[in-house]
């Protein structure tokens, strides 16, 4: 229990693992908080319940994870986000969603309650209500300077999303994002359903990481009720979030040199990216791969011609990516645009505990797939790419080496993925026990947290997306960009939507 | 850059046939689109996607449909930036509450003639989404729809079949 160790707690929560939950008193809360503010420890969600607040933490130097919780008795909890800003949507969504009131608490505008739902406090079992206020955006003051507003409805196919800038002339000088536009309620949703429908909305959590929110959340699940998963099962298991990376990928790199007017780079990456969905879909029957991945194991095997559908893609890929990369590199009016733009600090991607190419293009060296070793990763050999520049083209070349390490991963797992059962039935009747697990999606670590009951029945679920923790670092890297280049820094972050809005 | 360019001179086209139109969304149009419309449109639809709150699933697939496998744009369906240079709505999502009003706009701001197509589960009656506090479920209770496009997501050869079958009723030649 090192986490634990320097943070005064009255109980361990016996049931929760594979990490242990403590409770704390408002001692314990600062304490924890200041362990975060220090640095030693990174914030890796944040989330509440009608009458208690949860924060989970890594030492990434140990790579071990520890949960405190608050029990909110007056309804309130000592703020986190006046003291630590990386908890602040966090905080605010936890106020919208429970009613629980963080004191001295900075900023309590409403995040994800645009006043639309027809209550308030919808995740509080009470009746309380909220008086509707128009959004107060931060000012910005100064001689010439003017706003532009960008949203929710973008002008490409892409997800809705307000987006304020302050610019002088060409210049932001301050950007500042309100989303909330696609909360579909998750949270409510999962309250009292059975695994299966939990696992179909985790799924749908952000369509582009399906496989990996199912991944989380089966692993949850799995260490909720302690069960082991056959070796067949995670071998496919990773097998599919890899593909689903490299599809990710492929449509990442070309859109971002689309933003930048490259246009070939963009078909010819598209090209890849649909022989990626279709081997997918050849292989585990969607494209997406959604619904595949579930408590126990995987749902259905490998399709009998889709270990020679994925190898074909392998060698594919070989043939033609070498050659893509080169003309990344070589084209000096693409290189114009991404070198030096939108620059994310390394102290900023390191206090938010930024996960996936965020991050990792800024120098922090976190992956959970390596730092964590879940499942079948500790059985497999690739590398973690960081880079320390910080600017678009830095996100572009992580992704560039991920897919690399990707290509090597499902090289491995055919080879080593040995015949053998795909799922074990979890079993009834193991009631009130409590799960965490995170896995690496293509845009970084998604985290679930979740309780169940005796019936195998969700009583409550917290997903938290990567995005989180990158979303706030777009505004800091387009301050003093032109407003020309934000679809490009935007693209290289390509931060979720609809998994942050839950 | 000259290598791939030539290669893909010289290596011939990915674009694949044209799938048939859906024959249930023939049937669903028949009764929805008059001779006057589509005498001034002709053979040629401006395409809005409007994301009223999906799990970004569907979008990917309808990105899909510009690659070369498919390239849309050969059947003159191509996809505009603003609502006013439209013809069609294409709408996915449960339409969550915080979304509505941005659709109807965006509907107000879309010129006459024009149509809707709702593309997924969700954008049917809510799919796994349908009963939330958050959630209108279905985009027919915020904006007239003309088409339904299933699926979860619906494939980029799904999405095809419904807008050609769009097209050719747009066009008069069923």
């Amino acid at each position: 229990m090192g986490i634990l160790d320097s943070i005064p707690h009255v109980n361990a929560v016996l049931s929760h693992r594979p990490w242990p939950r403590a409770v704390v008193t408002e001692a314990g809360w600062q304490a924890a908080i200041d362990r975060l503010v220090e640095g030693g420890l990174t914030l890796l969600g944040f989330w509440g319940e009608p009458t208690a607040v949860h924060m989970a933490m890594l030492d990434g130097g140990s790579a071990e994870i520890a949960v405190v919780t608050y029990e909110c008795a007056a309804g309130t909890f000592p703020s986190v986000a006046s003291r630590h800003p990386p908890a602040l949507r966090l905080e605010r969504t936890i106020h919208d969603l429970f009613g629980l009131v963080p004191t001295a608490a900075d900023d309590l505008r409403p995040w994800l309650d645009h006043y639309a739902w027809g209550k308030s406090y919808p995740l509080s079992g009470r009746n309380a209500s909220r008086d509707a206020r128009p959004y107060q955006f931060l000012p910005a003051e100064g001689e010439g300077l003017h706003q532009v507003a960008v949203g929710p409805v973008h002008a490409g196919i892409i997800e809705p999303g307000h987006f304020r800038f302050t610019a002088n002339g060409e210049h932001v000088v301050r950007l500042e994002q309100w989303l909330g536009y696609t909360h579909k309620g998750i949270e409510s949703l999962m309250q009292g359903a059975s695994l299966e429908a939990a696992a179909k909305l985790a799924n749908r959590t952000s369509g582009d990481s399906a496989v990996a929110y199912a991944f989380a959340f089966a692993r949850a699940a799995e260490a909720a009720l302690d069960i082991e998963v056959p070796r067949r099962a995670t071998y496919l298991r990773a097998l599919m979030a890899e593909l689903e990376r490299l599809a990710n990928h492929f449509g990442d790199i070309g859109a971002i040199c689309n933003d930048a007017s490259f246009a070939l780079m963009h078909a010819q990456t598209g090209i890849l990216r649909e022989r990626t969905l279709r081997a997918a879909g050849a292989a585990f029957g969607h494209r997406l791969m959604m619904d595949v991945v579930v408590p126990g194991g995987v749902a259905r095997d490998i399709a009998p011609d889709g270990v020679t559908a994925l190898r074909t893609l392998l060698a594919e890929i070989k043939k033609v990516f070498p050659r893509l990369i080169e003309l990344y590199d070589n084209t000096a009016s693409l290189q114009d645009r991404t070198v030096t733009t939108g620059i994310v600090k390394a102290d900023y991607a390191r206090q938010f505990g930024a996960g996936g190419h965020v991050g990792r293009a800024s120098g922090r060296d976190f992956d959970a797939r390596r730092t964590l070793a879940y499942a079948p990763y500790d059985q497999l050999s690739f590398e973690v790419p960081v880079l320390e520049a910080g600017d678009v083209n830095a996100r572009v070349w992580i992704r560039i080496r991920e897919v690399e390490q990707s290509v090597e991963l499902i090289g491995q797992i055919l080879d080593l993925m040995g015949p053998g059962e795909i799922r074990n039935t979890p079993p009834a009747g193991r009631g009130g026990c409590e799960g965490l697990a995170l896995t690496e999606a293509f845009r970084g670590d998604v985290l679930v947290w979740l309780r169940l009951d005796g019936a195998l029945r969700v009583e409550r679920c917290h997903l938290r997306d990567a995005s989180w923790f990158q979303w706030p670092l777009l505004e800091t890297a387009i301050e003093g960009n032109i407003i020309a280049d934000f679809p490009l820094c935007n693209k290289s972050f390509n931060c979720s939507y609809s998994g942050a809005d839950l | 850059m000259r290598k791939t360019l030539l290669e893909s001179l010289t290596h011939g086209s990915l674009t694949e046939p044209a799938p048939a139109p859906d024959d249930s969304a023939l049937a669903e149009l028949a009764t929805k689109v008059d001779r006057a419309a589509q005498a001034r449109l002709g053979r040629s639809l401006a395409i809005r996607e409007v994301d009223a709150g999906s799990c970004n699933g569907c979008e990917l697939e309808i990105h899909a449909l510009s690659n070369a496998f498919y390239d849309i744009e050969r059947f003159g369906l191509r996809f505009v930036a603003s609502p006013r240079h439209a013809d069609v709505l294409l709408v996915t999502g449960p339409v969550t509450k915080n979304m509505r009003q941005a659709l109807e706009r965006t509907y107000n701001a879309t010129p006459d003639p024009k149509w809707v197509v709702a593309v997924g589960d969700c954008a049917i009656d809510g799919g796994i989404f349908r009963g939330s506090y958050a959630c209108v479920g279905g985009v027919s209770e915020t904006v007239p729809v003309d088409l339904h496009i299933k699926g979860c997501p619906p494939s980029p050869t799904d999405l095809l079949k419904g807008l050609l079958a769009l097209l050719e009723h747009v066009s008069g030649k069923r």
